[in-house]
């Protein structure tokens, strides 16, 4: 029997998206005038603007690494998440991320680096050219989506600060307000995460600013987030504050809430099941039936070579 | 007190008015799935109501007798068939959701799930030993049956609830919060259910034997 599926609504009756734009910068382009108009502020410059969700990062250079996959809709993609600081429910980052001041905004890089620094984030997202990076993401969940991500990889920032070599791995760290987010010990605040040096020097590994061409919404982790297209997504951390160089494995937000379940490597793999649930299929969302999960998301040819010799169901 | 002993087809009015309220929940799934409003993941959000209500719908029956003691309110306890039946078809629901829906009849992969993951294994003997329970929800098994064996076959619905809290807590990620919601309510119905029978105990201890002038030995018939 067929079942009719939502996402059969055809692209032309969904409200254009420039026209969806238009509408969203208006509104915000006549306050922000209003704003400027009433304080006399005559020079509010570029990144004043680019300051707000839905602000367009320019032009971006393509990547090989994008897949041709269908992309996601935008609204599954800013609707639909897991962002626990702000609700444990899909829909929660929506409806709560708003709270989130992200100007002013910095991010340490510390630790085992010999020019240890603090990024100012309208500086950090100049170190090097946005590109656009059309990824899969699966979610821990057996969900996954086709996202544009826009930034660079995570190595030009981290040369930047010249590691040691001790630093064997790197540790990332969440913003965590209690004032606006949730303060149940859901998970050990803030939220960390982490990558053994090679992970994080990969070029797939990236540092993200953006999707869709535009600022990243706040509920999808801006004003700058990781994104490991091989790694289950709570691997991405978002919102970062701290990127920190070190010499041991670092603990992990989720490692710490359940060890028997998320690993610290925590790549996509068919084979070894979550305890809970299998993890040899997904959900693409948008559609219907589960489609086939691929091994390291399907980034096997780029990434294969990190685990030579690794038993991956002892390091899952 | 109004609605203390409304009149049949008072009775029959409220019926239809709960059959009606219980209807919603799956009435505004089946529109939000042809709507397309059910969220980016409407699958999930399916899967996700029907367990909920199916728990929901369990423990307002569980609640029946426990409000009928508080409030007098005898009649409740003709809404108490319907309403179990309603989480029956709820679970029904939340069990085709998953076959159909979200694995698609993938049967290799159901048995596994069964089998090997603990929370689906105990959401499945939740949901086949509510089976029996609704085939004999009607007038003619309870007099086949009778009373006695009736009331013991049913009583196995606090073990099912039991069961479902169970599948809840093992299923969530991080946030406990709403399994521990669901199970204090079940354990204040459990105790309230515990308290009436150790007070019936002790009434029946107490009552003296029947004339004062008895020497004879008297047997007295206590609840377990
Ligand atoms: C009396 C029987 C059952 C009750 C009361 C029940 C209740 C629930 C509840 C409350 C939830 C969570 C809803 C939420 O997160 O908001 C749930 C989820 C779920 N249940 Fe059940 N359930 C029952 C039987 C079953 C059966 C028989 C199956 C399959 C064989 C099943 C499979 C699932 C699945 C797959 C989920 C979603 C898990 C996830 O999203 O991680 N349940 N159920």
């Amino acid at each position: 029997m067929l079942i009719k599926r939502p996402s059969d609504i055809p692209p032309s009756e969904i409200t254009p998206r420039e026209l969806f734009d238009n509408r969203r910068r208006f509104i915000r382009d006549a306050g922000l005038l209003t704003v400027a108009g009433l304080t006399g502020l005559g020079g509010l410059n570029a990144n004043a603007f680019a300051a707000t969700s839905g602000q367009s990062l320019g032009p971006l250079l393509a990547s090989p690494f994008s897949t041709d996959e269908e992309q996601t809709d935008l609204k599954s993609v800013t609707s639909y998440n897991n962002f626990y600081e702000f609700g444990t429910d899909k829909t929660d980052p929506l409806a709560n991320a708003h709270k989130m001041q992200v100007r002013p905004w910095t991010v340490s890089v510390e630790g085992l680096a010999g020019k240890p620094r603090t990024f100012d984030i309208d500086d950090l997202i100049k170190l090097a050219p946005l590109e656009e990076r059309i990824y899969r993401l699966r979610c821990v969940e057996a969900w996954s989506m086709v996202v544009p991500w826009v930034g660079f990889p995570l190595a030009a920032l981290l040369k930047e600060v010249d590691p040691l070599g001790s630093a064997k791995y790197v540790e990332f760290v969440t913003h965590y307000d209690p004032e606006i987010m949730l303060r149940r010990p859901v998970i050990d605040w803030p939220y960390t995460e982490g990558l053994r040096m090679d992970e994080a020097m990969h070029p797939l590994t990236l540092l993200s600013f953006g999707l869709y061409g535009e600022v990243l919404p706040n509920q999808n982790g801006a004003p700058v987030r990781l994104v490991v297209p091989w790694k289950y997504g709570f691997k991405s951390i978002k919102s970062l504050v701290t990127i920190r160089l070190v010499e041991n494995e670092p603990a992990t937000a989720w490692n710490k809430a359940a060890p028997q379940e998320y690993g610290f490597y925590s790549n996509v793999n068919p084979e070894v099941s979550h305890p809970r649930w299998s993890q040899a299929t997904e959900r693409r969302i948008g559609e219907l039936r589960r489609r086939p999960t691929l091994m390291f998301n399907g980034y096997a040819d780029q990434v294969a070579s990190l685990y030579q010799g690794m038993d991956l169901k002892k390091h899952y | 007190m109004p609605f203390r002993n409304p009149s049949a087809s008072q009775i029959q009015a409220i019926k239809a008015a709960v059959f009606l309220l219980c209807c919603l929940p799956a009435a505004r799934l089946a529109f939000g799935w042809f709507d397309g409003t059910l969220g980016a993941n409407p699958i999930e959000a399916i899967t996700h109501s029907t367990g909920e209500w199916t728990l929901r719908m369990l423990l307002i029956t569980l609640a029946v007798t426990p409000l009928r003691r508080m409030t007098g309110l005898h009649w409740l306890l003709r809404l108490r068939r319907m309403l179990g039946l309603f989480a029956f078809a709820y679970a029904s629901l939340h069990f085709s959701t998953y076959v159909w829906l979200d694995l698609y009849f993938d049967w290799n992969a159901i048995a596994l799930d069964i089998l090997e993951r603990p929370f689906i294994t105990v959401g499945f003997a939740a949901f086949v030993l509510l089976i029996p329970l609704a085939a004999t929800s009607n007038g003619y098994a309870i007099r086949r049956m009778g009373g006695r064996q009736w009331q013991a076959l049913h009583r196995s619905v606090y073990g099912i609830a039991i069961l479902a809290i169970v599948h809840y807590w093992w299923l969530v990620k991080a946030d406990l919060l709403k399994p521990i919601i669901y199970a204090s309510i079940l354990a204040a119905l459990l105790a309230a259910r515990a308290w009436w029978r150790e007070l019936e105990r002790r009434r029946q201890l107490a009552t003296p034997p029947a004339s004062p002038g008895f020497k004879g030995k008297v047997i007295r018939i206590v609840p377990k």
